[in-house]
């Protein structure tokens, strides 16, 4: 009971002396409030990174493989080394398909961004994809209205195009776009279907292209110095390791690359994505618990500062208290006490200003930043740590004070 | 049977390498309801004394018995709690909490007792009531006059019920009117059977208890009974 009683006590003298210096409280928990807004600010954006990145990479596919002339990611000096690789070509995309028992599903796509234009209404950097009729296996894309590229659209390189929902928007902004003529780069192909909207990726709108067969793209943009990208769907996620060395096994023949030489073409897939993206967050990471630990510690010693002052100020009324009958323990919780709060308030205003800036972060970026409730218990325990190391020195010299000098003191 | 029961008391500091004699060997016996005044030039040892009497300080020899505890073998927490339960102080500089009202300053002795808030509401108001400031409860110390605040800090000094009122000079700080007005409280003290000891250097005001006890460098000079 008693215990109860002067730790009301205390949380009343703590908050008394908090509203009597508003000021000084505010900076004293200044350290604080940087250091619980950092940590959980980027905590929450690489959260919400995260979801955002798993979702849209997840779009990718873990079931698909791409034969390129580069990999995805390339340190230091790599794309120089590389630049001189082979394309990659139509031919080595049909060997795969033929010889390739893993896969689902063989598509060689070339792209290019051009414009494209329906009577008066003209859309500038579309992506121009020559494909076969394998893409819609391969890219999970499945026409809205219409039909994809056949076999045959492509065996006889048909002008004909499958076109992305926000290039139909814009084109066929009142008409139905099926049979219609679109002018692409001069040429003009007939709209056979149109695909479901797909959202965009990496801030990149995956739904303004349009798909032609692979042969009339080669007709109307060339082929020469054109690497093809080989989109391989396997049977199951499961086999994505064996059918990336089935299909280095099938490029190396097709290449007649000796044994003992590297590959000069490279196989990708969405786990180095998320490697590579897995390490960059984890930078991110120490940037955070290194800004986050260093302001807390000068917050800390902020407060054990200003507690010292306290300390000082109110000598007297500490002697005043001892020559009433408060115990060396009853002062050292008032110390305690008012430690926690001013601690306590600082977290509070960290994790309030970082709920603030995550909401307007997703609300003006596309990054969603995302706070969750182990972050308010992670603050909870910055609270206890920091006020109870930093608070156990001065109030510890609060407490030892001897009464009739604290009488005294002027 | 005593009070207080001082034998042999002794206290020396040492100051760096300097040993300092305060109190000399005094014994002194104070019976319940008694109301003595200490008395003593500066450098005498009556505020050593006041202290050990106040249980805010030990002896560095002889012993101190009050009410039956021997205080000269306490700790610190032992101390705490005997000033809490035994003494209530009144000193010259009033020592009320500047940001507590007057209620809440009463009420201190009260928390750190372990007392329940109800029951501590009405203890202080009682007390505050007795020194006549039943209508100042909620005013701060810098609302009150030098005479008010003195009130309180008895009012105070009184909320525990108390063996013993120690008082170190609690008219310094006041003029002679409202002096006297606080010495009249502590007469009423007495009247209805308080203990009060009285640390002054005035004769005047010394001559309100019934005993003078002089001390001078560290020994009890005279012991005097008034009529």
């Amino acid at each position: 009971m008693r215990i109860f009683i002067y730790m009301w006590e205390g949380i009343k003298i703590a908050f008394e002396a908090l509203r009597s210096y508003k000021l000084r409280s505010i900076l004293t928990t200044l350290g604080i409030i940087i250091g619980v807004t950092t940590v959980i600010t980027i905590v929450a954006l690489i959260q919400g990174l995260n979801k955002a990145f798993s979702d849209q990479i997840s779009s990718i596919g873990t079931d698909t493989l791409y034969i390129q002339k580069f990999p995805w990611i390339m340190k230091g000096d790599e794309w120089f080394r590389y630049r001189n690789r082979k394309n990659v070509t139509i031919q080595e995309a049909e060997a795969v398909r033929e010889s390739a028992t893993l896969a689902k599903a063989v598509a060689p796509t070339l792209g290019t961004m051009r414009t494209i234009k329906y009577k008066e209404n003209t859309i500038n950097r579309v992506y121009i994809l020559g494909t076969t009729a394998d893409y819609l296996v391969t890219s999970n894309s499945y026409p809205e209205i219409g039909r994809f590229l056949s076999e045959n659209d492509v065996q006889h390189n048909r002008a004909v195009c499958v076109i992305g929902s926000d290039v139909a928007e814009k084109l066929f902004p009142r008409t139905d776009p099926i049979g219609k003529r679109v002018n692409i780069a001069g040429r003009n192909f007939r709209v056979i279907g149109v695909l479901e909207k797909k959202g965009s990726m990496f801030g990149w709108n995956m739904d303004t292209f349009a798909v032609i067969p692979i042969g009339a793209f080669q007709s109307a943009f060339g082929s020469f110095r054109r690497s093809v990208e080989i989109e391989v769907k396997v049977k199951s996620p499961a086999v994505i390791e064996d059918a990336e060395i089935e299909l280095t096994g099938i490029m190396r023949r097709e290449r007649n690359i000796p044994p003992g030489k590297e590959n000069d073409f490279a196989i990708n897939q969405q786990s180095l994505l998320m490697e590579t993206y897995k390490s960059l967050t984890s930078t991110l990471w120490a940037v955070a618990i290194g800004v986050g630990a260093i302001s807390l510690l000068v917050g800390g010693i902020g407060i054990m500062n200003i507690l010292l002052v306290s300390v000082t100020e109110r000598t007297r009324e500490i002697g005043i208290r001892k020559a009433i009958g408060a115990r060396n323990t009853d002062i050292l919780v008032q110390f305690l006490i008012e430690s926690l709060m001013i601690c306590a308030l600082g977290v509070v205003m960290g994790v309030l200003l970082a709920i603030g800036i995550a909401k307007t972060v997703s609300a003006t970026t596309p990054i969603p930043a995302s706070i969750t409730l182990w972050v308010v218990f992670l603050g909870l325990g910055f609270v206890v740590c920091i006020g109870l190391f930093f608070g156990i020195y001065p109030a510890s010299k609060a407490a030892r004070l001897n009464p009739i000098d604290a009488l005294r003191y002027e | 049977m005593m009070l207080i029961q001082l034998q042999d008391v002794m206290k020396i500091y040492e100051i760096g390498a300097v040993q300092v004699t305060a109190l000399d060997g005094v014994s002194l016996g104070i019976k319940k309801n008694e109301y003595v005044a200490i008395m003593g030039p500066s450098g005498s040892g009556k505020s050593t004394l006041m202290n050990i009497l106040g249980c805010l300080d030990t002896t560095t020899k002889g012993s101190y018995v009050l009410n039956g505890s021997n205080v000269s073998e306490m700790d610190d927490n032992q101390l705490a709690e005997i000033r809490n339960r035994e003494i209530g102080f009144v000193f010259q500089t009033f020592n009320l909490l500047p940001r507590a009202n007057a209620i809440h300053n009463v009420e201190l002795p009260l928390i750190y007792n372990g007392t329940p808030a109800s029951q501590r509401k009405r203890l202080a108001k009682e007390a505050l009531e007795k020194v006549g400031l039943g209508d100042r409860m909620n005013h701060k110390p810098n609302e009150l006059s030098g005479g008010q605040r003195q009130r309180v800090a008895i009012a105070r000094a009184l909320v525990n019920n108390p063996s013993i009122i120690l008082a170190d000079e609690p008219t310094g700080n006041l003029d002679s009117k409202t002096g006297e007005e606080i010495m009249e409280i502590f007469e009423k003290l007495h009247d209805s059977g308080n203990t009060i000891i009285l640390v002054t250097h005035e004769e005047y005001i010394a001559e309100h208890s019934d005993r003078i006890v002089r001390l001078r460098d560290g020994l009890v000079e005279r012991d005097e009974a008034l009529d």
